[in-house]
């Protein structure tokens, strides 16, 4: 409620000085044209943004109220497919709701502070040393859908050829070859140690270059004004000037956690994974809707995906809204 | 203790920067070793493939694993060049179109003022959490309506539009004071002439970034290919990757997965190298200082 006060009062502060930029615009003559630009270079992306994402999302609403198997037309049902969702689907209890948040509590924060502080780091640096590392750094998140399952399932590779067992047996830690990726103990710690090696991408880079934007003045005058440790210096300098980076940052972490859906299915090498123990909603949603053709029922598990996606998005506006002091 | 010189984007080491080299390189040792897994993967010989203990590097690098896989290419109806070409086609054509899509809306959205412009953006905010695999059924009945379906098209409409480029552009331009575009208009410079010589140039990193983004989204893409497509000669390089990868645990078909995998990874690797430097160079010269 506190953020929801904040932002609003700075919108109207916006929009009083726009306002009042208005009135002493003497550009008046030109508004017209100015408009018909405006609407010509905002169309586009308007018309794409509504076909591909809004009438999606409106469409998953609508049929997530219907029986639709994809051949007959999809009937009126109510609530019904909520309230199965939410009474009657053991699996999507016991089994996809902890997975999800589990793996999106650890993915989402680990990954978000792990390319703050990495950035500020490789900001510590000179120049060529920094390329490099963050280059490094960087390059897992290039890695495609495909790139990861060829990569992690030869590690992971449940026959003593498997990179980690083979190790593993070497040392003599294990003496027989572990099935990591189809054993429901490992394999959703797995697909987070996966999500997370992928998740330096450009929210960490968006970060990188917020910190080395930052005017060096900056510091060197709260040093004159008593500063004295870089605890501070983070603190007091470095977060509050790069604040549209760190929320694009969060953003990317959201974003990357729920896109990385299928990371289970892809480790495992099948839908349902092993006793469902890497099985996220996502899955859930491909499970009902390409594997048992119940698109109603597969419409209101996304809508719900998206309505904790969207609960999600305002907690984290909250937190940072509410740093901004 | 006060302040001793210029110590974030430092111009020389200084032993004071150990301790961040002590837990930067063990953490980028960590994240590339998989990478670099893949390459040596991606050359090592048959005999090496099924040696154990598996060894991390190759001894005898070959192109065994890239000819093997061309010559599974070479045995379906369509050449694996037809499916590159349309990868490529794919790829440049998204990314200069969500490059003008989302410049253009970003300086409308943060420059003109207008109704209903804050609630554009604040809805576009809002879709940059939208996950596209949460609603593909419906995506594919939009795709269908709009009769797309085994049209070239279906690869690059649907991901053009992206709200993270939009939003990062209008972040990007909100820090342009609103004087230099006044000063502009002052100057007799009309608004196109506004937008693409004085505010492009300014938001250089943030069309670099857009054009890494769309890039990755389209020369990975599979889904278009997956649902919208039954053509064989429309679909992408990375949709017929993935079919040879989709069963990849024996060690006999790991170096052809890698060697495919090396084939989509790369370019991504290649281009970011290229755009990397030009957002570090256009970051120093841009004046936002």
């Amino acid at each position: 409620m506190e953020s929801k006060a904040i932002e609003v009062s700075s919108e109207k502060k916006g929009n009083f000085f726009t306002r009042l930029f208005k009135k002493d615009n003497p550009n008046k003559v030109g508004t017209l044209k100015s408009s018909v630009f405006s609407m010509l270079l905002l169309l586009p992306y308007l018309i794409f943004f509504i076909i591909f994402i809004i009438v999606p999302v409106a469409t998953a609403i609508g049929l997530s109220f219907t029986n639709y198997n994809a051949m007959t037309t999809p009937d009126f049902v109510g609530m019904t497919n909520y309230i199965n969702l939410l009474t009657n689907d053991d699996v999507f209890m016991q089994d996809i709701i902890p997975n999800t948040l589990k793996f999106a509590l650890i993915c989402g924060p680990v990954s978000y502070f792990l390319s703050f502080i990495l950035a500020w780091m490789l900001a510590q640096i000179p120049k060529i040393s920094r390329t490099i590392l963050s280059l490094l750094i960087y390059s897992p998140s290039l890695t495609a859908g495909v790139t990861i399952q060829v990569v992690w399932v030869a590690i992971f590779s449940g026959d003593a050829n498997g990179y980690l067992n083979s190790f593993l047996l070497q040392l003599g830690t294990i003496s027989e070859p572990i099935q990591w990726l189809q054993s429901s103990e490992y394999l959703l710690p797995i697909m987070i140690l996966v999500t997370i090696w992928s998740s330096m991408g450009v929210g960490f880079l968006a970060m990188l270059s917020g910190i080395l934007n930052i005017d060096s003045e900056l510091y060197e005058a709260a040093y004159v004004d008593g500063m004295r440790t870089r605890f501070q210096e983070i603190r007091y300098i470095t977060l509050p000037s790069m604040k549209p980076q760190l929320l694009f940052g969060a953003v990317m972490s959201v974003v990357n956690t729920f896109q990385a859906g299928d990371i289970g299915v892809q480790l495992s090498g099948s839908n349902p994974t092993p006793n469902y123990a890497g099985s996220l909603i996502i899955n859930h949603i491909e499970d009902y809707g390409y594997i048992r053709y119940e698109m109603g029922y597969a419409s209101a598990i996304s809508v719900f995906l998206l309505i904790m996606i969207y609960v999600i998005s305002k907690i984290i506006r909250k937190l940072l809204s509410s740093n901004e002091d | 203790m006060s302040f001793t010189g210029k110590r974030i984007n430092p111009k020389h080491f200084h032993p004071s920067q150990i301790k961040f080299y002590l837990i930067l390189l063990p953490i980028a040792v960590f994240m590339v070793m998989p990478i670099i897994y893949m390459f040596t993967t991606a050359f090592k010989p048959e005999e090496e493939l099924f040696q154990f203990p598996p060894s991390f590097f190759v001894k005898n690098p070959t192109l065994d694993n890239f000819q093997s896989l061309f010559k599974l290419m070479n045995g379906s109806s369509v050449p694996a060049s037809r499916y590159l070409f349309n990868s490529i086609l794919v790829t440049i054509l998204t990314v200069l179109i969500s490059i003008f899509l989302s410049v253009s809306a970003g300086y409308i959205l943060s420059k003109k003022h207008f109704k209903g412009q804050k609630l554009i953006f604040e809805i576009n905010t809002i879709a940059l959490m939208f996950v596209p695999i949460a609603v593909t059924i419906p995506r594919f009945i939009i795709v269908v309506k709009l009769g797309l379906i085994d049209n070239f098209l279906a690869n690059i409409l649907p991901i053009c539009a992206m709200p993270i480029g939009l939003f990062l552009v209008k972040q990007f331009i909100d820090q342009i004071p609103d004087a230099l575009i006044e000063a502009a208009k002052i100057d007799g410079a009309g608004e196109f002439t506004i937008l693409f010589r004085v505010i492009c140039p300014m938001v250089k990193p943030a069309i670099a970034t857009i054009a890494i983004l769309a890039f990755q989204s389209a020369w990975g893409n599979v889904e278009a290919s997956t649902y919208y497509i039954n053509d064989e000669s429309l679909k992408t390089f990375a949709y017929y990757l993935s079919t040879f990868s989709s069963s990849t645990s024996s060690a006999a078909t790991q170096g052809v997965a890698a060697a495919s995998a090396l084939i989509l990874f790369a370019p991504n690797l290649i281009i970011f190298i290229i755009m990397q430097s030009n957002v570090m160079d256009t970051m120093a010269h841009s004046g936002i200082k």
